[in-house]
């Protein structure tokens, strides 16, 4: 019997790019979503913007650095995106009650969880990359004045919205679409533990402890130093490094969890809106 | 090879307050039309989701195409397919968007000339570029057909493959589906509550009725079994008739 070409030597790579492709192209199918992933960046990143310039001339903590608020508002939004960009494409199968066709496929969930991680950096890049070239034209500041160190910055912070995304995914997976506000809320509640827009020594004392077991504290503590005193302080990107490792672990465990769950509940075929 | 495309032994599949499956065995020959018949609730569609993987049994053997699914589902999941009316595909996307998508996940190497060739066979050419959820009913069955006969499958499940269609159109998909199964000798398994749609495509019926199969047989050796007139008057009979009358047959 013929089998309509089948078994070409693309694989996994080959059913990771389908996922990617199928993300590809709903964002193409709707502009005004493309308009939504530049649209809050580059918002957040002028009103910050216009923050720094008045700060600069009547505060010493950004007369030290200029773009210590910008720097900060747009590496947010990279562990920001990063985990909504991940949760969006997840949502899209839910909305589409697509997990029924695409686990009746060759498509293994890990090879699913690549194409997620692929679509949240290319989210993540259609988000911040315009914002941060806004923030040269507008305010003379650079994000790409960090260096190297902000490579490490951005794939920390990428990588925990990544754990993030895979816990909230999992947690819908769960719970159902009355989860649904956690890929939207979730993050938010890291943000006044992260230190993102000040120092962590501003928290209470046993608040600094919690801060201090998020990567993206040693992050935003990390881009400080580097900016006031020029330091790159690589202890604190090995920390980083090590606690993404386990909270990615976590993530990955939480999901596939709920995805075993799923398939024992029979959630598979009639999840969704 | 085996003789059987699914042998199915002592299937359970129970819930926190009910069993859906109760001890479920039988095999589908490979090569034929067999129909799953049973009411609501019956358990056809958790013993159709059990052998696609899709949802795990409690307990149980689920061989499919000479494999152990519930252990290594991928070696067989390129070689079977779905179809079902109640799950379209994805209303975004255009219709050849996502066959070729679904292609790809089936790395199938002439993907737009094996979409091609679907969209002639199921005259689906003339909206491959519509988004899919701006289909009538019809033509979704059709883009769904197309979808679960792009890898060729040597086994097909169905789930009410004519449901909300037209007589048209049902009877179009009824002989496109008896067609392409005389083509290709694959196996299809299906779900129905069309009689009709039963005796005329399938060689054998499996009857269900509270997560067991209380009967089994030709349509016609059913209908002189019970001296019934037709399919859905042996179905009526056994879907209202008091349990303990109606023993397990595997």
């Amino acid at each position: 019997m013929s089998r309509a070409g089948r078994l070409d030597t693309g694989g996994s790579l080959g059913r990771i790019w389908a996922m990617l492709l199928r993300y590809l192209y709903l964002l193409r199918s709707s502009w005004p979503r493309t308009v939504e992933l530049l649209y809050w960046p580059t918002l957040q990143m002028v009103v910050w913007g216009f923050m720094s310039q008045f700060l600069y001339v009547n505060s010493n903590y950004v007369f030290r650095a200029f773009g210590v608020l910008l720097a900060a508002v747009m590496l947010w939004d990279v562990l920001f995106r990063g985990q909504l960009g991940l949760s969006i494409s997840f949502l899209e199968e839910m909305w589409a009650r697509n997990l029924g066709h695409l686990f009746v496929t060759p498509l293994r969930p890990y090879e699913w969880v690549a194409s997620l991680l692929s679509m949240s950096l290319i989210r993540v890049l259609i988000g911040v990359v315009p914002a941060a070239l806004l923030a040269i034209a507008l305010y003379h500041y650079s994000i790409f004045s960090l260096g190297l160190p902000l490579i490490a910055f951005f794939a920390v912070l990428l990588v925990m919205g990544w754990a993030l995304g895979l816990a909230i995914c999992g947690l819908i997976l769960r719970q159902g679409m009355g989860a649904e506000s956690l890929a939207w809320l979730a993050v938010f509640t890291l943000s006044p533990i992260s230190a993102v827009y000040y120092p962590v020594s501003i928290l209470p004392h046993w608040l600094q402890h919690v801060a201090w077991a998020l990567p993206s504290t040693y992050v935003f503590e990390g881009m400080r130093e580097l900016l006031f005193h020029k330091v790159f302080r690589a202890d604190y990107l090995l920390t980083a490094g090590a606690l993404d490792v386990m909270l990615l672990a976590l993530g990955a465990w939480i999901f596939f969890l709920a995805l075993r769950n799923a398939r024992e509940r029979g959630a598979l075929l009639q999840m969704g809106e | 090879m085996s003789a059987a495309a699914i042998k199915v032994e002592h299937l359970v599949k129970r819930y926190s307050t009910a069993t859906a499956v109760d001890g479920v065995s039988f095999t589908v020959a490979r090569g034929t039309i067999t129909a799953l018949l049973g009411g609501n609730g019956a358990g056809k569609t958790t013993t159709l989701s059990i052998l696609l993987g899709l949802l795990l049994p409690t307990s149980g053997i689920v061989n499919v195409l000479g494999v152990d699914i519930l252990r290594h589902r991928y070696r067989v999941l390129s070689r079977m397919n779905f179809s079902s009316p109640f799950v379209d595909l994805p209303h975004r996307l255009t219709v050849r968007q996502n066959l070729l998508i679904y292609a790809r996940l089936y790395a199938l190497r002439n993907r737009r000339e094996r979409i091609a060739a679907l969209a002639e066979d199921l005259q689906i050419g003339a909206f491959l570029d519509r988004p899919a959820g701006k289909l009538s009913a019809g033509q979704k069955t059709r883009v769904a057909l197309a979808k679960a006969l792009l890898n060729e499958p040597e086994l097909l499940l169905l789930d009410e493959p004519t449901a909300s269609l037209d007589p048209d159109t049902g009877d179009w998909v009824r002989s496109f589906l008896e067609a392409w199964q005389t083509r290709t000798r694959a196996t299809i398994l299906m779900a129905s509550h069309n009689m009709a749609e039963v005796e005329r495509m399938c060689s054998d019926v499996l009857m269900m009725k509270t997560g067991k199969i209380v009967d089994r047989g030709s349509p016609q050796a059913l209908i002189e079994r019970y001296g019934r007139a037709n399919l859905e008057e042996v179905f009526l009979h056994i879907v209202r008739k008091p349990d303990p009358e109606l023993e397990p047959v595997s």
